[in-house]
């Protein structure tokens, strides 16, 4: 009996810590597959769940916070599609700019709004997004808490899912791909590689902000300094070992979420440090770079400006 | 002169220009732009305190503020120099850092003489280690640095996060930092080097040994790339890898070599922050001093004399933003931050300047 409570509740903590890798993780991919490396979902991931707090504070609303959360992460992107596809800046030096950007920006405006630098103010309950129950097992509220998350969890489930279409089966994922794998062929097929480029980093920027927005206004109440500690760079290292593929990223995200719920419940129980369970996600991913378990092959124009002839 | 002017123009157009977005989101925040930039300039580079009386703090704090910074900037640019991006100087600052306090820790039974030298290169080769795993990474099985240098850094971080909880803490110690180095590991600071000349130079400013071995190392950085056959192969693997491969240069060798190198400078930062400044490993002191080195190298053009002045301009973005964050209503000292980024954002678009100057002129 104490062994299936303790999964049941291991499952929702899993589900929990995956949907913010999730969906930074799907970002990335929508910008990588297009060719543009994005390093910066850590920065956009703060952008977004800094948005998404400080605007459902002044509404009252978490759903206009994440319309704020989106419209900030949108606007991140487009720093870095900018700087990147427009101007050919470096790919990993503007996304580290971007990191660094965002690690003051929520800061700074937080000092400035809410006269602390640390955090924003807290959010009553019922300001927080509401949790949904898709599914409700009679007489098991153990196993209801499952099926009773935030509204952006199922979203992260379903963009996994659409991902997968849409980068496989339509005309739009095709062109993407196209532009990331050759875009001088893409080019010449009519299909313009600025513009693919620029809408796939733009839709990571959605996403990505999503993920941090589920951290701020969902699983906690309120924006903290630094809140999503290196989640964007784990989600970063899903999508490699994911092979730069919706499911293989997703199933990846739900390994790395395992990995820090194990963590998390170790802590103080058994003797294995906590610091080396969460250092999982970074050591597989360099074994998997290395061709060790099996080759991820990135886009081929990955990191690649492209100049138009 | 032509070239120099080529070479100073863009980063001084992107310094401008970042502080111009500075102003105008210290205006957004209801401050006073001028006010602002007064308080952090003159804070960092005054001679003089509030009062009017003379004093080494201002200048004295923004050098060792700049210290770590030539470092990790020398570091990322002589990777870049060899085509690579070195984004796990973090990584590797830190292990260099845990390194000398190990040393300082573990070999207290050595005369000074030879416990200050030891600790010194164990901090160098530690760095030197950590960075050469990238490079072998890369050189063997060809996968990117830029993730593997990600990768490590976190790894680096929840090692000696580790190492330090439950190894060299004082017993009970709140703080996650290590118990202190022996105190003839300690390095002297610059009040011991200028009191002989009867310049009183306080002992409590922090600047120390560090700092002159750093421009040591920009001047060591400038030989061995310049006039070393080493440093000349890193070069041209750099300009070239195919070129230099014909050329009959082993090029997996000088990426490993350039990325161990790199991960040596990185690692003196340790020498700066533990035997010179806290005398112990404090974790997590790094503010980000790896990526800072990013910003440095990009705006000194890989070059040891515009690393050494980008460094002392971020060195005094850090000392005077503590000050901004003092004397302002609602500026904090994150504006630095936002500063320290749109200058890399500006210095990696040099297309936009490129294309605005050319406007101009035609």
């Amino acid at each position: 009996m104490l062994g299936d409570i303790l999964n049941i509740t291991l499952i929702a903590s899993v589900i929990r810590l995956s949907t913010p890798l999730v969906l930074a993780s799907l970002g990335g991919l929508y910008s990588e597959r297009g060719g543009v490396i994005n390093i910066a979902l850590e920065g956009i991931m703060l952008a977004g769940a800094f948005t998404a707090a400080a605007v459902t504070y002044f509404t009252a609303s978490p759903w206009i916070g994440l319309m704020g959360a989106m419209m900030a992460g949108v606007a991140v992107a487009a720093i870095h599609g900018v700087a990147t596809i427009r101007y050919r800046a470096d790919q990993v030096v503007s996304g580290t700019a971007i990191n660094i950007l965002f690690f003051g920006v929520p800061a700074l405006l937080s000092g400035a709004l809410f006269d602390s630098t640390g955090a924003t103010p807290q959010l009553p309950r019922e300001q927080v997004l509401p949790d949904v129950l898709v599914f409700d097992p009679a007489g098991s509220p153990m196993l209801a808490s499952i099926f009773n998350q935030k509204p952006i969890v199922y979203f992260a489930v379903a963009a996994v899912a659409a991902t997968w279409y849409v980068l496989g089966y339509t005309s739009f994922g095709l062109r993407l791909r196209a532009v990331g794998e050759n875009p001088e062929a893409a080019d010449t097929a009519g299909v313009s590689v600025f513009r693919m480029r620029f809408t796939g980093v733009l839709i990571s920027g959605a996403l990505a902000a999503l993920g941090g927005a589920y951290l701020s206004i969902g699983q906690n109440s309120l924006f903290t300094r630094n809140m999503t500690a290196g989640r964007g760079f784990i989600a970063l290292a899903a999508l490699i070992f994911g092979k730069w593929n919706p499911v293989g990223a997703f199933l990846a995200c739900v390994l790395f979420g395992l990995a820090e719920a194990v963590a998390i419940r170790m802590q103080g129980t058994v003797n294995i440090p906590n610091q080396f369970i969460q250092l999982i996600p970074y050591v597989l991913t360099m074994v998997v770079l290395a061709g060790l378990i099996r080759r991820a092959s990135p886009p081929r124009a990955l990191g690649v400006p492209y100049v138009k002839e | 002169m032509k070239r120099l002017v080529g070479e100073l123009i863009f980063p001084l157009l992107a310094v401008v220009a970042a502080f111009l977005i500075g102003a105008v989101v210290v205006l957004a925040i209801g401050d006073n732009p001028i006010e602002v930039y007064r308080i952090l300039l003159t804070s960092a580079f005054s001679f003089h305190d509030a009062l009017g009386n003379f004093t080494f703090d201002n200048w004295g704090y923004t050098l060792f503020y700049a210290t770590p910074l030539i470092f990790t900037g020398l570091a990322v640019a002589l990777a870049f120099k060899c085509g690579l991006l070195n984004i796990g100087a973090e990584g590797q600052l830190y292990v260099g850092a845990f390194a000398a306090a190990w040393v300082g820790i573990t070999f207290t039974w050595l005369p000074g003489i030879m416990l200050i030298p030891v600790a010194m290169i164990a901090a160098m080769a530690a760095g030197a280690g950590w960075g050469a795993i990238p490079g072998y990474l890369k050189a063997k099985f060809g996968s990117h640095e830029v993730i593997n240098t990600i990768m490590l850094n976190f790894i680096a971080v929840g090692i000696l996060s580790y190492l330090t909880q439950r190894h060299y803490k004082v017993a009970g110690d709140p703080i996650m930092q290590t118990v202190e180095i022996a105190e003839h590991g300690q390095i002297a600071r610059l009040h011991s080097f200028l009191s002989p000349f009867g310049i009183d130079f306080p002992q409590r400013i922090p600047l120390n040994f560090a700092f002159i071995l750093a421009l040591l190392a920009c001047v060591a950085f400038y030989f061995f790339l310049w006039r070393t056959k080493w440093g000349y192969e890193i070069r041209a693997v750099g300009s070239s890898q195919s070129a230099a491969e014909y050329g009959g240069i082993n090029v997996r060798n000088q990426i490993i070599l350039a990325m161990a190198i790199s991960g040596a400078i990185a690692g003196m930062v340790g020498i700066n922050e533990v035997l010179g400044y806290r005398y112990r490993y404090y974790h997590d002191f790094s503010a980000n001093y790896g990526f800072t080195g990013i910003a440095v190298a990009l705006l000194g053009r890989n070059h040891p004399v515009g690393i050494v002045l980008a460094a002392i301009l971020f060195g005094a973005l850090i000392r005077g933003g503590l000050f901004v964050d003092i004397f302002t209503d609602h500026v904090s000292k994150d504006l630095v931050q936002v500063l320290q980024a749109v200058i890399i954002l500006f210095v990696a678009m040099e297309a936009l300047f490129r294309q605005i100057l050319r406007r101009k002129t035609a």
